[in-house]
């Protein structure tokens, strides 16, 4: 059957560089002597370590659990002892650290006892927490928790779509993993598709992977096609795939659930086979290593393992000037290389001044419009960079800024060599950074006025109680004046009045208070205790100047 | 630290220059062909003049100025201006023209990718205000080199004899001399014109369409700006010459006449002070045909496009304000 394809605006089609990396099959990457696990590798919640320095682990066995409605665990991905629970540096652009669990390998490579589930017969909410504590997270670059996204939502979902699209240059792990697991992936697929209770299941590849669509067409059962879509950057975008297969364009802000679609990884589908069928968490992926590169390919890597031991593996070559995680459309310079590899690692690329060549100086924009012409959002990027360059957020925001998806074809098109995305990425964190300082001037601002309302009614009740008091008094002396038959008082002013009653009463509270019992606790004391008490006691009520004493040794 | 993308495969401007400059050869080879050499002559006065005034300008305003020369926007400027000239006006006038484009339209409003109006049709206006008669006196076919080299270099013009007035030119003239009994049809027989347009003028057309579907081809200019101007511009002379055939002429003749097809492909789809979207670049296009149609007809100039197209450098951001497409997720439909 010949699916009808729809199209999205604009893309570029970079050369795709797949090649060198997929001449050999997916190796093993040998288990490095130290894993630093880090216990935030998906979005949401970070998960509570379950697991203390010292403590001994056994293969996939989980040291952090899911905190919050937004998280999935993550787990030992091979035996050992936990080192520490530390602060070490995340694979992400700005270098900063973040919580890790470090275990030292005992190179035994023990597994957890491991059942298999009656997923079948399992109610969906336990399945969905099974999948949440096997850290089953969307494999694609989002790492968002799948059980989530397998929720039947509250219209009917009627289509599963697998991405293994694969459009970035350079990368190739899914290719590879179609290529070899496509029956895992499809059972994986099969399993999501009962989930969510869909009939239909698609799997859009990009046409530049024939070994993998065939691979995937042999895999393939009832109910599940595999569609071969053109090569187009960015089709793997997840609402350009859906646009591609379906023809849905899913709205700004809206997720494709709401549109009777589910979108996952082909690596994630295979996450999921392996989890039901094996009870196996995730605790590998399979990551490319390309580029500048003498041993380009794939590897299954353990979750944890320094990308230093990833890129020994790959051997970089001589001119090798920076690590990026990603593809080069959209991957990132990595600050250091002795950062694990997380879940959402799909790609090293090695680059050399060749391969990713240092960008020409930037010029001026002439508002060719070549970058609205590729664009895949329909944004006019020149229009967004000029409000940007002027601080014209309104603007910047009125022409959908937001709906930028920063896949890059805006830059890799533009004539000028303007790095458009880096304007958008900039403008984008000024305006989030406006919100935030107006969110805080405007929670400022009401707590000011909250308390100087607080102030205000305390003064006014103050004021009234006050009142109500002293009219009690003058009420109660001028009955007790009637009752003496005593000459009527001096005419005073009400206020004079008022102020006597206040006295009046002030000095009955004193009384009062005075005669009370004071508590104390010196109930259960000796004798000779409590006469030192009150002998204490009646030094400190003495009048002050008696109390300073010269020393008697004068 | 350098951000993503890593990747880059943008044709430059200088490359896109390259290419307006490779699809002006057509029109200018005819040209030269038909009228001789004093276009070539124009040519290089107005390249080494926007050159000069180019570099000049960036080293005052502190810009790189080998970067921003050798991105070739001078040139184009600089070739267009001289396309626009008689081939046989004095060559001041072809020197004060780049300079005007060059200094004030352009670096005086903030140099490449600022300027709100097209340099070339600034310098255009301001020669034809200026200097009305010199701009009117275009060459007879087969004037001979030394003669040419004379109009432009030296002293005193002898011009009956020499020049030939545009077809548009001789159209206007026929009808207001010949009064209410003038009819167009009678005054195509002039020698003004030939098969189609102006005699001689039919080729140089030729050649700027022909490069025009160059650009077109090679993707330098998108087909929403040339097909605007030149189906408005045959729509609303069709209109008129239906229904008045002997006071107007056919759209045949507006089309292969005048600047019609270098505007076409040349002026009207200048980048930077056009219309950037696909709808709002129809009607920018369009606005300038039916202005330029207007002033042709109704007005006092033989062409008008030149004030066409800086009227509607005025509108473009109210046109691009509100032609913005609708974006990904916003589209009727996808709620």
């Amino acid at each position: 059957m010949l699916a009808k394809l729809f199209k999205f605006h604009g893309g570029v089609k970079p050369d795709s560089r797949k090649t060198a990396s997929t001449q050999r099959p997916i190796a093993p990457l040998p288990l490095a002597p130290q894993l630093v696990v880090p216990l935030h590798q998906s979005i949401g919640g970070t998960p509570r370590p379950m697991v203390a320095a010292g403590e001994r682990v056994l293969k996939g066995q989980p040291i952090g659990a899911a905190e919050g409605p937004v998280s999935a665990a993550v787990h030992a991905p091979t035996s050992g002892i936990v080192r520490a629970i530390e602060e070490r540096t995340m694979p992400h652009p700005s270098g900063l650290a973040a919580a890790c669990v470090v275990i030292e390998s005992d190179g035994e490579d023990r597994w957890i006892e491991r059942e298999p589930i009656p997923w079948q017969s399992m109610p969906g909410d336990e399945l969905r927490d099974f999948l949440r504590d096997a850290g089953v997270v969307g494999l694609g670059g989002a790492t968002f928790p799948s059980h989530i996204k397998l929720r039947p939502g509250d219209k009917p979902t009627h289509t599963l779509v697998l991405n293994g699209a694969e459009c970035e240059p350079f990368i190739t792990c899914d290719d590879m993993l179609m290529r070899e697991r496509a029956g895992e992936i499809v059972r994986g697929a099969l399993i999501m598709a009962r989930m969510l209770r869909v009939e239909r299941v698609l799997i859009g590849i990009e046409d530049n992977k024939p070994e993998a669509i065939a691979a995937m067409r042999e895999a393939a059962r009832e109910g599940v096609e595999v569609v071969a879509i053109p090569t187009l950057y960015p089709a793997g975008g997840e609402k350009q795939l859906l646009r591609v297969l379906t023809g849905v364009e899913v709205a700004a802000g809206r997720r494709p659930v709401e549109f009777g679609l589910q979108c996952f990884n082909v690596g994630t589908a295979y996450r999921v086979a392996r989890a039901i069928d094996h009870a196996e968490p995730l605790i590998s992926r399979i990551v490319t290593v390309a580029g500048n590169v003498e041993a380009p390919g794939n590897f299954e890597v353990a979750i944890g393992t320094p990308i230093d031991a990833l890129l020994a593996a790959g051997k970089p070559l001589p001119g090798t000037d920076r690590i990026l995680m990603g593809g080069p459309m959209m991957g990132f310079a990595l600050p250091t290389t002795t950062a694990p590899v997380v879940k959402g690692t799909n790609c090293i690329l090695v680059g050399d001044p060749t391969l990713l060549p240092p960008p020409p100086p930037e010029m001026a924009c002439i508002r060719c419009g070549t970058c609205a012409q590729h664009c895949p959002a329909d944004l006019q990027p020149f229009e967004l960079y000029w409000y940007g360059r002027a601080h014209n957020f309104g603007k910047a925001q009125e022409y959908h800024l937001f709906d930028c998806i920063e896949c890059g074809c805006c830059s890799y098109v533009c004539p000028s060599n303007i790095p458009l995305v880096d304007y958008f990425r900039y403008t984008k964190g000024e305006i989030w950074a406006r919100e935030r300082e107006k969110s805080a001037a405007d929670s400022a601002r009401e707590r000011f006025e909250a308390r100087n309302e607080r102030q205000e009614r305390e003064k006014r009740e103050k004021a009234e109680k006050l009142a109500a008091k002293a009219a009690a008094t003058r009420q109660k002396l001028a009955d007790k004046e009637d009752a003496g038959d005593a000459p009527a008082a001096p005419a005073t002013s009400p206020a004079e009045e008022a102020k006597k009653a206040l006295i009046a009463a002030a000095l009955e509270r004193a009384k009062q208070q005075k005669s009370q019992v004071r508590p104390r606790n010196t109930d259960n004391l000796s004798a000779d205790k409590l006469a030192e008490i009150d002998e204490i006691e009646a030094r400190r009520t003495q009048p002050p100047g008696a109390t300073i004493e010269p020393p008697e040794s004068k | 630290m350098s951000h993503s993308p890593y990747l880059r495969q943008a044709r430059s401007v200088r490359q896109i220059m390259l290419h307006v400059l490779i699809a002006l050869l057509p029109g200018v080879l005819a040209w030269s062909w038909q009228f001789g050499v004093g276009v070539l002559v124009q040519l290089g006065l107005a390249t080494v003049t926007a050159v000069a005034a180019e570099a000049l300008m960036l080293r005052l305003r502190g810009r790189p100025v080998a970067m921003y020369v050798g991105d070739l926007s001078a040139v184009v400027t600089a070739w267009l201006i001289a396309l626009t000239l008689p081939s046989i006006a004095p060559w001041w006038i072809v020197v004060v023209a780049t300079l005007t484009a060059i200094v004030v339209a352009k670096h005086l409003y903030g140099g490449l990718g600022q300027n709100p109006f097209n340099p070339a049709m600034v310098a255009f206006c301001t020669m034809i205000v200026a200097f009305p008669a010199l701009m009117s006196q275009w060459p007879a076919a087969g004037l001979d080199v030394s003669h040419q080299l004379d109009l432009i270099f030296g002293g005193h013009r002898q011009l009956d004899a020499i020049t030939a007035a545009t077809p548009l030119d001789a159209l206007r003239t026929g009808l207001r001399e010949g009064g209410a009994d003038a009819r167009v049809a009678e005054i195509m027989q002039g020698s003004a014109f030939g098969a189609v347009g102006g005699a001689g003028w039919e080729w140089v057309v030729a050649g700027f369409g022909l490069g025009g579907l160059y650009l077109l081809w090679q993707r330098v200019i998108t087909w929403h700006l040339p097909l605007a101007f030149l189906a408005t511009m045959a729509a609303i002379s069709l209109l008129l010459w239906g229904m008045h055939p002997e006071r107007f002429a056919s759209p045949l003749l507006h089309l292969a006449s005048g600047g019609t097809m270098l505007a076409a492909f040349f002026i009207v789809t200048d980048p930077v002070s056009g219309a950037t979207t696909p709808r709002g670049k129809l009607v920018f296009a369009g606005g300038v045909a039916f202005i330029a149609y207007m002033i042709r007809s109704f007005g006092n100039y033989p062409d008008g496009i030149a004030f066409a197209v800086l009227l509607m450098n005025i509108c473009v951001p109210l046109i691009d304000m509100n032609t913005q497409p609708a974006v990904f997720g916003h589209k009727r439909g996808s709620r």
